[in-house]
């Protein structure tokens, strides 16, 4: 008989203590580099733009504390008024993707040959880079030759220069945009469709439902995962239009174009001398936006996590 | 099925349908199929105000081939390539290992850290760019591709472990409690059993990223200037500002520079799609 042997059972207990401590400690080492990551360059940089936004600062030289003059300049700048506003047709207007992508979806879910080629490229234009969605659509309204005119031109309406008008532009933009956006919002829904319970739909049938009655009592309660996360992406989409605007008009013409995103970018590293301070407190202002629905999202991720 | 499938229509609305959808097609394509006409085009029909015109002749040859030969544009294309690839790579790296700790293990920071990721993910750029310039600045990155893709990563790894986790929290959790009664160590269930499952998460993951990253405009210009390290969405305002005018080069270049991403799309279509949908719609 070996002495050091140990009787089983205490072996066993402190194997699963081991095991315990292994598992309490995994998921930490797992987490740190992401973790740690994530926190330098994403969450510390918020509390620091929000720091920021209290100084007078041109980037390189010695920032000057300025206590709230920035967020008081804000209130009476005629520019930042237009982007808020500006921001504001965009939230509305690009929630315009999420029908659109539904009648698309409807549109396209048939079994029909070839249909899955044109599904891929109805959402092609998801794909291409909003750069380069931007310069199809300015040659695309472009007053000379752009092929929106040369279309107005076969019902006899004279051209118009969408991009070059105050009044028009940003609508000019926002139609850019939807296009690709309304492609994603459409291959949310073909997903979401390919799920619908095909028993309801023909209990729906029986009971003499059709059409828009069906769609609205018996498809769209069926969509709603596919609805949220294309309200999702759609809000941030919108609020984080920025490369359109500026391959398109450059926040033109008299800044009339201009968004938070775009202004913010303007004021702290534009040609006219760096305002980081003041540009930090615009970023604040379109953050503060944003977590009105982030703290949204949030708290529905958090419902349906307890639910599960 | 909804709506009611075609054939099961009168012939008259299945013919109209079949109609309808290459028109259809057609106008929703049309402005990318404008450029792309542009392209192929000789340069004297745009000086002669031709636009609409066809073609005389297919230039597309020398068209193409000026913007690969004769501009800058290989150069932003080789760097779109090494500012994606490495973060595609990092992304995956770190969020399999996030994705993996908030999948598995029950703790209660768990959720937090989860929000905390998927908040982050939501933020506008902007509340982000002054202190990350300047952190790039400090660390003498400014201007390099390094520069690009440590923040692309650090970013892109909120959505990543929102994408990873889910992904996890469906796979069969007997498989790990098997494991952990064989006595397995934690890491090697993530390496022996989790990371083979996490596959086809990765693939659609991978797709992703390298669509977003390659599509990236804002990070580009806001870190970096110059041939050297901007990626192709910058570089095609300096080309087009070298190539004013020059509808016929300015089209070739966009197609060019849309291409890989599409590309990776029709490669990757299936993954593509279920990553899209974050998993959430089945």
């Amino acid at each position: 008989m070996t002495p050091t042997a140990m009787p089983t059972t205490e072996y066993k207990k402190l194997r699963s203590l081991n095991k315990r401590n292994e598992i309490a400690i995994t998921p930490w080492l797992f987490l740190a580099p992401g973790v740690l990551f994530f926190l330098f360059y994403v969450i510390f940089p918020i509390f620091q733009s929000f720091d920021v936004s209290l100084y007078q600062w041109d980037g390189l030289g010695e920032a000057r504390y300025v206590g709230l003059a920035n967020y008081q300049e804000l209130v009476n700048d005629r520019a930042f008024e237009i982007s808020l506003w500006n921001n504001l047709k965009w939230l509305v207007l690009y929630l315009l993707a999420i029908p659109a992508g539904l009648f698309i979806a409807l549109f396209l879910n048939q079994t029909v040959t070839g249909i899955r080629l044109y599904k891929s490229l109805f959402f092609f234009p998801f794909v291409i880079s909003q750069i380069v969605v931007g310069l199809v659509f300015s040659w695309f309204y472009d007053p000379t030759f752009g092929l929106l005119n040369v279309m107005l031109g076969w019902v006899g309406l004279g051209p118009i220069n969408v991009l070059g008008d105050p009044q028009t532009v940003t609508y000019g933009i926002i139609a850019a945009g939807l296009w690709p956006q309304t492609a994603y919002c459409m291959i949310l829904y073909l997903t979401g469709l390919n799920a619908v319970d095909p028993e309801q739909i023909e209990a729906g049938r029986l009971d003499g439902a059709k059409g828009a009655r069906m769609l609205w009592y018996i498809i769209l309660p069926q969509l709603k995962p596919a609805t949220f996360i294309a309200f999702v992406v759609t809000i941030i989409g919108a609020l984080r239009s920025f490369d359109l605007i500026s391959i398109m008009t450059n926040g033109g013409p008299f800044g009339s174009s201009r968004v938070l995103s775009f202004y913010m970018f303007e004021k702290a590293l534009s040609e006219y001398g760096f305002r980081m301070g003041y540009g930090a407190a615009i970023a604040v202002v379109l953050f503060l936006i944003m977590l009105v629905f982030i703290a949204y999202f949030l708290w529905s991720m958090f419902q349906e996590e307890r639910g599960r | 099925m909804f709506p009611t499938p075609v054939e099961n229509t009168s012939p008259a609305w299945r013919l109209t349908y079949q109609s309808l959808l290459p028109l259809a097609l057609l106008m929703w394509l049309a402005p990318l199929l404008a450029v792309a006409l542009f392209s192929v085009k000789p340069e004297a029909e745009f000086v002669s105000g031709g636009y609409w015109d066809l073609p005389s002749y297919f230039a597309g040859f020398e068209n193409y081939g000026r913007v690969f030969f004769e501009s800058d544009m290989p150069r932003y294309m080789l760097n779109s390539v090494l500012i994606t690839v490495p973060t595609v790579v990092g992304c995956v790296i770190l969020s399999t290992m996030t994705g993996f700790a908030l999948g598995i293990y029950r703790f209660r920071a768990n959720i937090w850290i989860f929000f905390m990721f998927v908040a982050g993910n939501f933020v506008p750029f902007q509340i982000l760019m002054v202190p990350v310039r300047d952190i790039t600045l400090d660390m003498g990155l400014y201007n390099t591709k390094t520069g690009l893709v440590l923040f692309h990563i650090a970013f892109q790894t909120g959505f990543c472990t929102l994408f990873m986790r889910n992904f996890i929290r469906a796979l069969p959790f007997e498989l790990i409690e098997a494991a952990r009664v064989e006595g397995i160590a934690e890491w090697r269930i993530f390496w022996y059993i989790v990371l083979p499952l996490m596959k086809p998460a990765i693939a659609a993951m991978s797709v992703l990223i390298f669509t977003f990253i390659w599509n990236d405009y804002f990070w580009a210009v806001v870190l970096t200037q110059g041939a050297e390290s901007q990626p192709v969405t910058a570089g095609i305002t300096s080309f087009n500002a070298q190539y004013r005018a020059a509808y016929h080069l300015m089209s070739a270049g966009s197609i060019v520079a849309a291409l890989p991403p599409v590309a990776m799309f029709f490669m990757m279509q299936r993954h593509f799609i279920a990553g899209l949908t974050l998993g959430a719609v089945k």
